[in-house]
């Protein structure tokens, strides 16, 4: 059972190659981690699974369910697939709570003239942000925090998607740069949660301690292609992927 | 007693244009600088069909209405496909097409010679024939726009304007389709500035297309920006303001001669010094 599997995905930009015939599957209830060197295409591969840059060629399929040759990222939320960003998108000029509520209220634009988030909306934000620990800045603006707390309110952004049954597939763009020890620990155990809960969990990061530590299966990228797949650490001791990644 | 109601009046007309620019502007974060062509498409709606078509007030007011919001999703859509300072370039070329609209489409606007004698409100049997009464429905009207503009801004709605203006891609993933958000937010404001053209028409009872060039929209747009963009008081703020301010500086005993000169002068240099010192604007809670 895949709940996400592309199929010969691949993204040019003009001559560059950034994604070449990549075929790979995720599980659910796993973490699979996304490495590779800087510019082996990991943000081009999140950006084309989550609707941001469009495919050139290739499929996407979804729960095992859907084929897609083309996607919009307004779609995302209806193949159940969030993300967070490597450089944090945040609505800044916005409170704390905005950017949870925003993210769980209707999406229609006449439904939502007419609706106010109500007590349930506000019971997942703070749900939310309390689980992140940072619900006591729930009224401040997202452009004040520190960056660090800008990076657990992405994290908890998506949890709250994933509250509201609009996230079963969960891309984590570099999540713990630039996070402080126990905030590196509480993420961790948010990813073992969300693995817990069946979600399918793709991590992207550099640290391989924690790549070790998280993921159930390693993906490594190289120059837009599969270089290796499979257990962390058999993966990560191969020797081509020594050398990819440290250049050696 | 007559001159302050006048300006009780220009007051309440251009809040409604101030705040209905400022849900595009302020909460969207889209750069629209055509504003002035939905006030210009009530303004002749109102006195085309009052003159020439024995329509009353309040129907044309809604006619009005509805060819500025049917021009505001054909012009909205085509802005769609920009962003930023194009968008702002593309909705300053929109102004000027529809005032040369104005000025060459003869058979229907008269172009520059303008509309004469279009006739005041009438509701019930009761005519808004002076000033005050004139104030009284208009104070009205704009009120209902104010409480229309907050209850949008308030609603979920008006979160994900927010959203949008702060970052379009990143709300696009959580699901929202922001092109159609941006194209209702856009037609809702120009229905609503059609309002205000309507009451400028049958208040002053004559228009000609001076009154809705590409000037307009910039002022119109400096009443946001000095009040405080994304806060709809604050877009009421910045309309009494420069409504206000020119009149005040008739009583500072500048000598005659060149009394106009340095009234203009100061009211750029107060402008400039506020922006200086006050950037976001008197009320604002973000800045452009």
């Amino acid at each position: 059972m895949h709940t996400l599997q592309t199929k010969h995905l691949t993204k040019h930009f003009d001559t560059v190659k950034a994604i070449t015939d990549l075929s790979i599957s995720f599980e659910p209830g796993k973490i699979t981690g996304v490495i590779g060197p800087n510019g082996s295409g990991k943000s081009t591969f999140i950006n084309t699974l989550t609707g941001l840059t469009p495919i050139t060629s290739g499929s996407i399929g979804v729960a095992e369910k859907v084929e897609l040759t083309s996607i919009v990222s307004n779609d995302m939320p209806v193949y159940g697939i969030t993300r967070t960003f490597q450089e944090v998108r945040l609505f800044e000029q916005m409170s704390v709570l905005d950017n949870i509520l925003v993210v769980t209220t209707c999406r229609g634009w006449f439904k939502s003239i007419f609706e106010k988030h109500s007590a349930y909306h506000l019971a997942i934000a703070e749900k939310v942000l309390k689980r992140v620990g940072i619900w006591q800045f729930h009224n401040k603006l997202a452009v004040n925090l520190s960056y660090g707390q800008r990076k657990l309110l992405e994290i908890a952004r998506v949890l709250a998607m994933s509250e509201i049954g609009k996230a079963q597939v969960i891309f984590f763009d570099e999540p713990y740069a630039g996070l402080f020890p126990e905030m590196v620990k509480l993420v961790s155990e948010i990813m073992k949660e969300l693995r817990s809960e069946g979600k399918t969990v793709i991590l992207v990061e550099h640290n391989m301690d924690l790549i070790r530590e998280l993921s159930d299966k390693v993906i490594v990228l190289d120059s837009g292609t599969l270089l290796a797949e499979g257990n962390a650490n058999h993966v990560l001791s191969r020797k081509d992927v020594v050398e990819a990644y440290l250049g050696e | 007693m007559e001159y302050i109601y006048h300006l009780a009046v220009l007051f309440t007309i251009y809040a409604g244009l101030a705040i209905t620019l400022d849900l595009v502007v302020g909460y969207t974060g889209l750069l629209s600088v055509t504003h002035a062509a939905f006030y210009g498409f009530g303004a002749y709606a109102t006195a085309i069909l009052m003159t020439a078509h024995g329509f009353g007030f309040f129907p044309s007011l809604l006619v009005g209405m509805v060819i500025s919001m049917v021009a505001a999703l054909l012009i909205g859509f085509v802005l769609s496909r920009f962003k930023d300072d194009y968008y702002a370039l593309v909705s300053f070329g929109f102004n000027i097409i529809v005032f040369s609209v104005f000025l060459n489409w003869q058979d229907v606007t008269r172009g520059p010679l303008g509309i004469p004698g279009i006739g005041k409100p009438e509701l019930f049997g009761y005519t808004f024939s002076s000033t005050l009464q004139f104030l009284f429905l208009s104070a009205v009207l704009m009120l209902l726009v104010y409480g229309a503009a907050r209850f949008l801004v308030s609603s979920s709605f008006g979160r994900v304007l927010k959203a949008i203006r702060e970052d379009e891609k990143a709300i696009s993933v959580f699901g929202y389709n922001t092109k159609t958000y941006k194209l209702v937010v856009f037609t809702l404001s120009a229905g609503m500035a059609a309002i205000a053209g309507s009451l400028f028409a049958s208040y002053i009872t004559f228009i000609d297309p001076s009154t809705f060039t590409l000037n307009e929209s910039v002022f119109i747009l400096a009443m946001i920006i000095l009040g405080g963009l994304s806060n709809v008081r604050g877009a009421v703020i910045g309309a009494l303001f420069l409504i206000l301010l020119p009149e005040i500086l008739r009583f500072v005993g500048f000598p005659t001669d060149i009394a106009a000169q340095m009234r203009q002068v100061v009211y750029g240099a107060l402008l400039i010094g506020l922006m200086l010192y006050r950037p976001q604007g008197l009320m604002g809670e973000f800045k452009l």
